[in-house]
């Protein structure tokens, strides 16, 4: 399927006060430049990430969410990111039974010190969404009746 | 439910220029003007610094002229100025938590040169902050009192001025030191660089000084096992190892050690060159004075006989039967001074380290020239007799190596230009090869020193050795040690024989450190070294409040900023410790008891217990005092009645909302 070479994803980023968020600091610090695309918020925690909030990011019109946390072991508050991981692996199985490509919600590790790995997950997340082709969740709801044909022809 | 401010929200936005750094990227005039007209908002400017004292009026203005009741700043990161605009708000009579910041520099302007893309985030990340902001709440910091008590770890150096600079100022600390006696790496050294004086004779007087000090408690052969609570309160237990010597009753006389029938290798103190006891002081000057039953080789515990440091001990302060005590108590703050492992050599198979006799490492020739040392200061090689006619002193080893480690350990160079100076003054007729990279010598009378050595008659070899070897092959290598090297400044390949050969080791993180910093719950780098709240700012915090890092836990460093860091972390707690309470953010979670169903989904998910869950009602409740403030249990309470302040479902979903308008709109627009 051709893709649309315009095409500009957004993602939504999810990162941890404590290691992810200040490796995005730290990149922009270092004046590492990658993919525009990421819009970051900022939780205590990646085991504060409802899924909802995923779902919600999606519903409303983001073409991929990435979640950072801390390294395993390295957590700020001992093991959250260790049930960041224990939902994300659930949620993504349910996303995966909805349709949606395993590319497109993510969960990396990143220390405060890994500006320039975080940076390098980003404008990977974002090609790999570009091949992807846009999600539309929000067209295709609104529209609600005609299911697959719709996202074929978008 | 938490209660929902009433009145409507009337926004001030302010984008700052933060001079170049963002407007250079940013369109801030566009930002502004468009954030102008998003619902809710009252004012937008767009201002040079905001975070001056007339940016920060300019707020204060605006809230208390327009009536204002939520401020969002699109700058810097919030790590940086938040705390600088609450003042404003605070100042001007909001609410500090009415306040809600734009990361547009680090996560925006700095990260692309794009500048439609960088405008465009910048106005998605401001409308999430406006969106997010109308969903604020008021709240109020939390006091914590502060424990004047102070838990030092490490009784080197660094741990041994932190502990004194507390103890001077008049609070107790408890000092945490592994093995038998504090002094740490720089007790093993002979001389220090530049100026050559005896690390022992300055060392010294300080370690006694930690030992007398009425507010010290010196708690070594000791190991931290378990820490809980959180900034101003933590409960610290320490296993205090079983030295089979009761201190009570132990005059230090030394006896015991004299009669001890049995001696084994000193890897420890000695790096191998000599001997100690079985019952053992780790050096004469060991603080504290008692000795030390070491279980694995001592013939009474391995085979039941001997007993003869029993028999002969005039004060009968030997006991086998002594087993490990776990000590509880409490402190405020924690200054972790780990210090550092020494690279192995080893593990660089082609400079012979462990195969070829007369390859030593930089703490062997420490010790061997040392006065107190195995050969009493006589540079000497394996055999223990000959002197060696020629050195070499290959730089580092294990260091500024993508095989091993790709940072510089900052001593090498300095260490080794000393080993030069002190092999030239003991074999005045010795040659002394320095192999070096780049000589690094950045330090008051560094630079100074280097010059000296060179005069001294050293020879400096610029470039990377690629083997030692023994295989001659030429009648002039015959039982030498060749070095073979290129020579970068001649451009040529050079063979150098010589008799000795000292591997200058970096300097590595603790084996352990991962361990530890989960234990003190720090982050650790890649290196394994611990990670400072700021690397210039901030550099003895850590991301945990209440925990500091000294010495060469955080990175390689000599001594002169090893003590530097210490005394800083010994402020930074005595600063603490005057204040008496200190705020801590009232990010905590919250359980609506009334729609709690009981199920006990979040009991298990707190990582500090702070959730108690009442039989009687069969509700959950968290216990703010314990509770950090993660998220966790709210994210996965499925009756969602778990509040966590400042970080609200509301909160988020009218931030996702925000930061996604440009699809959105697409989205809704008619197609």
């Amino acid at each position: 399927m051709p893709k649309n070479t315009d095409f500009e994803p957004v993602i939504l980023g999810f990162l941890c006060n404590w290691c992810s968020y200040r490796a995005a600091d730290l990149a922009g610090t270092a004046r590492i430049h990658y993919a525009p695309n990421m819009r970051p918020i900022r939780v205590m925690c990646s085991g504060r990430v409802d899924p909802q909030f995923v779902l919600k990011a999606l519903r409303e019109g983001a073409d991929g969410v990435l979640i950072a946390g801390c390294h395993p072991g390295e957590c700020h508050y001992v093991n959250g990111n260790i049930k960041t991981l224990r939902r994300f692996l659930l949620l993504r199985k349910m996303l995966e039974q909805l349709g949606l490509e395993p590319q497109r919600v993510q969960l990396v590790w990143a220390s405060a010190s890994e500006g320039k790995q975080l940076a390098e997950a980003v404008n990977r997340m974002t090609e790999e969404i570009r091949a992807l082709g846009p999600l539309r969740w929000p067209e295709f709801l609104a529209r609600e009746t005609t299911s697959e044909a719709t996202m074929e022809a978008a | 439910m938490q209660h929902k401010p009433q009145e409507k929200p009337r926004i001030g936005v302010y984008i700052c220029h933060c001079g170049t750094n963002i407007a250079g990227t940013v369109d801030v005039e566009e930002v502004a003007r468009w954030a102008g007209e998003l619902e809710g908002v009252v004012v937008a400017r767009d201002y040079k610094f905001m975070c001056s004292s007339l940016g920060q009026d300019l707020i204060e203005n605006d809230i208390k002229e327009k009536k204002l009741n939520r401020i969002v700043v699109a700058a810097c990161s919030p790590l940086m100025h938040e705390k600088t605009f609450r003042g404003a708000c605070q100042k001007a009579g909001l609410n500090p938590y009415f306040f809600e910041m734009a990361n547009i520099r680090e996560h925006d302007a700095w990260a692309t040169d794009d500048k439609t893309a960088a405008t465009f985030k910048a106005k998605a990340l401001v409308e999430g902050a406006v969106n997010r902001v109308k969903f604020h709440m008021p709240l109020e910091p939390i006091p914590v009192d502060i424990n004047p008590n102070t838990l030092v770890v490490g009784g080197g150096i660094a741990g041994i001025t932190a502990a004194l600079e507390l103890a001077n100022a008049g609070y107790h600390v408890y000092l945490v030191e592994r093995s038998p006696s504090i002094g740490g790496h720089m007790a093993q050294l002979d001389k220090t660089f530049p100026t050559l004086d005896c690390s022992a004779c300055i060392l010294t007087p300080k370690m006694v000084d930690v030992g007398q000090h009425e507010n010290i408690t010196l708690l070594a052969y000791s190991e931290v096992e378990a820490v809980e609570g959180y900034l101003g309160n933590f409960t610290i237990t320490v296993r205090k190892k079983a030295r089979h010597v009761n201190e009570d009753l132990c005059t230090g006389c030394g006896i015991c050690i004299e009669k001890c029938p049995r001696k084994v290798i000193d890897t420890e103190f000695e790096a191998g060159l000599g001997y100690r006891k079985v019952i053992y002081r780790p050096f004469p000057q060991a603080v504290p004075k008692y000795p030390v039953i070491d279980t694995e080789n001592c013939t009474f515990f391995q085979r039941g006989k001997c007993r003869a440091c029993q028999i002969f001990c005039p004060t009968k302060a030997i006991d086998f039967d002594q087993e490990d005590e776990l000590i509880t108590f409490q402190v405020g703050n924690i200054i972790i001074a780990t210090g550092y492992d020494l690279f192995d050599a080893r593990r660089i198979p082609q400079y012979g380290y462990g195969r070829l006799a007369n390859v030593f490492t930089s703490l062997e020739f420490e010790r061997m020239v040392n006065a107190a040392g195995p050969t009493g200061g006589r540079i000497v090689l394996r055999d223990g007799v000959t002197e060696p006619r020629s050195v070499a002193i290959i730089h580092c080893v294990g260091s500024r190596d993508k095989n091993y480690h790709e940072y510089c350990s900052k001593i090498c160079c300095m260490y080794s230009l000393k080993f030069a100076h002190l092999v030239r003054e003991r074999l005045p007729d010795a040659e002394v090869y320095n192999f070096y990279i780049d000589i690094r010598a950045p330090g008051k009378g560094y630079e100074e020193f280097y010059h000296r050595v060179l005069h001294e008659g050293a020879h400096l070899i610029r470039g990377r050795v690629a083997e030692v070897t023994d295989a001659a092959r030429e009648p002039g290598e015959e039982g030498k040690l060749i070095v073979q090297v290129e020579d970068t400044l001649i451009g040529k390949q050079r063979r150098i024989p010589v008799d000795m050969v000292i591997l200058s080791a970096g300097i590595e993180a603790r084996k352990d450190s991962k361990e530890v910093a989960q234990l003190f719950k720090m982050g650790c780098d890649f290196d394994g070294f611990f990670v400072e709240r700021h690397p210039k700012l901030d550099p003895v915090a850590t991301m945990t409040e209440g925990v500091f890092i000294a010495g060469c836990a955080q990175g390689p460093k000599d001594i002169p900023d090893t003590v530097a860091q210490g005394a800083a972390a010994a402020a930074r707690v005595a600063g603490l410790i005057h204040q008496g309470t200190v705020l801590m953010e009232p990010v905590r979670a919250y359980i609506h008891e009334d729609l709690c169903s009981g199920c006990r989904i979040c009991n298990n998910l707190c990582p500090y217990n702070a959730i108690v869950f009442h039989e009687d009602r069969q509700k959950s409740e968290v216990i703010t005092a314990l509770c950090q403030g993660c998220g966790t249990c709210v994210a996965a309470c499925p009756s969602g009645v778990i509040s966590g302040a400042h970080f609200t479902n509301d909160q988020i979903f009218a931030q996702i909302e925000g930061v996604l308008w440009d699809v959105r709109a697409k989205a809704t627009a008619p197609s």
